[in-house]
């Protein structure tokens, strides 16, 4: 359990330097992307489309913040990760034209994604879910934000962060996964409870 | 008199709205830090750590402690002789847009059927009101604003009666199980035993409303919370699904006398960010905190 203090934009060996349980604190360029955005930059892309924002190098962030608008200026309220696992269908597709190198989220994703990550060279790292104030506070400054049309938590919010964190890395370039091995000894519990009901 | 009462009554619930999403009662804080203690993974204390920093910053930043603030679920008890018992669905929806705008909260009320939001958490039946009208001249209003992630993972279970309790806690293990990290544990979990379908799910839900350090009154009832929890916790889940020993801050029952040919078994899960408060007010208008020590006036908007 290594503590990491990271700047964007991240070299891939960097990340290949991971493993699951290390724990980092990131600084520079967050963009925000859940269900929609992700839909819609993978269209992009297949039509030939560039996107106006860059996420290689930088972290991919799943999160439908609060927001508000203080004298013509976004100012983020609260912030905190949305579940990833909505996610999964898409998300390899996404690292592989995008190639994000950290994505932050909730819950986890599943083997797709896994593989993935180490053939591109990204990990999965979890933001405990519900830290909304904690996240908005990491927020330095809201760069720019783009597909507004389709609702403020579904944008693209492109942030700068500092020492955003603690982020947990859950899924590594080298296959390991948190939430597979928990997953596998919950159940192993869960038979051993129910027997001795 | 009666427009001034609606007036406060408005102004009142829209802080408490902000109440309710910045600060956590205390017994939810105290749960998660005894949770804190005792916890030997050093990730899940990692976490747990980060969860008590969040709370705090929240409380003293004026911020919602989750994005999430939620379905505004009210349970409003009130005096027959209130004089705006009639006005209080609509003074509740009033509120609700004021909040969003001013917390503020997020636009959290989506028509099912055209897949619109609302845009001002309002709309057919939202806020959700649980009405119970008894005798006297003044409201007692809480508010659970109830996070969308945790609400996923509810379930209901109809269980051959035969099975009796032993069937209760398998279901309630099962589901807790099957939740897994999703409701953003370390959680709450509500169980509705009896009653009928919808019976069950409002026990669960309602069970969420008592304190974690409060017992249910029947012994039978608080040896099953105490022996759930306990079981729930050994499933190794952990705090944020990434295993330890906190899966769940406390287990709450309720129960109904059910149909002889029928067991339902509601679960209801809720993440640690267990938001509520509770307000009185008389018929002069006088506002009182009930969940939170705390003034009307300190709550800053």
């Amino acid at each position: 359990m290594a503590e990491y203090h990271l700047k964007t934009p991240i070299p891939e060996e960097e990340i290949r330097k991971l493993r699951v349980g290390d724990i980092l604190f990131v600084s520079g360029r967050v963009i925000t992307a859940r269900d929609e955005a992700h839909q819609r930059a993978v269209e992009y892309h297949e039509e030939g489309k560039k996107l106006p924002v860059e996420f290689e190098g930088n972290i991919l962030y799943h999160c439908g913040p609060i927001v508000k608008k203080v004298d013509g200026e976004w100012i983020f309220i609260s912030a905190g990760p949305t579940t990833s696992t909505r996610m999964e269908y898409i998300e390899p597709t996404f690292i592989k034209y995008f190639r994000p190198r950290v994505i932050v989220g909730k819950g986890g994703l599943k083997e797709g994604t896994l593989e993935a990550l180490g053939k591109y060279g990204a990990v999965y790292a979890i933001f405990p879910g519900g830290l909304g104030a904690k996240a908005a506070l990491a927020v330095k400054k809201v760069v720019g934000v783009e597909w507004i049309d389709l609702g403020t938590p579904e944008a693209l919010w492109i942030l700068e962060v500092e020492n955003f964190g603690p982020l947990i890395v859950t899924m590594d370039t080298h296959g390991e996964s948190i939430h597979r091995d928990i997953e596998e000894e919950a159940k192993t519990r869960l038979d051993d409870i129910l027997k001795k009901l | 008199m009666s427009r001034d009462l609606r007036s406060i009554l408005v102004d009142a619930l829209v802080r408490q709205t902000k109440l309710a999403v910045t600060t956590l009662p205390d017994d939810v804080k105290n749960a998660i830090k005894t949770a804190y203690e005792k916890e030997s993974n050093p990730v899940a204390k990692k976490i747990l750590a980060s969860i008590i920093d969040n709370y705090t910053m929240s409380e003293e930043s004026g911020r919602p402690m989750c994005q999430d603030t939620g379905t505004l679920i009210w349970y409003v008890e009130v005096g027959a002789d209130f004089p705006l018992l009639l006005e209080l669905e609509d003074i509740i929806k009033d509120a609700a847009r004021e909040a969003t705008v001013k917390v503020p909260i997020r636009p959290n009320a989506v028509d099912p059927i055209r897949a619109k939001n609302s845009g001002d958490n309002t709309g057919r039946f939202m806020p959700w009101i649980n009405w119970e009208i008894r005798e006297g001249d003044d409201v007692i209003l809480t508010l659970l604003p109830k996070g969308g992630g945790s609400e996923f993972t509810s379930q209901l279970r109809m269980i051959s009666p035969g099975l009796g309790i032993k069937g209760v806690k398998e279901a309630v293990i099962r589901a807790v199980y099957e939740a897994g990290g999703k409701p953003c544990p370390p959680i709450i979990v509500g169980v509705g035993i009896g009653g009928g379908a919808d019976i069950a799910l409002k026990l669960g839900k309602m069970a969420l409303l008592r304190p974690l350090d409060k017992r249910h009154e029947e012994p039978e009832v608080a040896q099953l919370e105490e022996e759930l929890l306990e079981k729930l916790n050994s499933l190794g889940i952990g705090p944020m699904g990434l295993g330890g020993d906190t899966t769940v801050l406390g287990v709450n029952v309720e129960y109904a006398y059910r149909h002889p040919a029928t067991l339902p078994v509601a679960i209801v899960t809720q993440c640690w960010a267990a938001r509520r408060a509770t307000i009185r007010v008389t018929k002069d208008g006088e506002v009182e905190f009930l969940s939170h020590n705390v003034k009307l006036e300190d709550i800053k908007l």
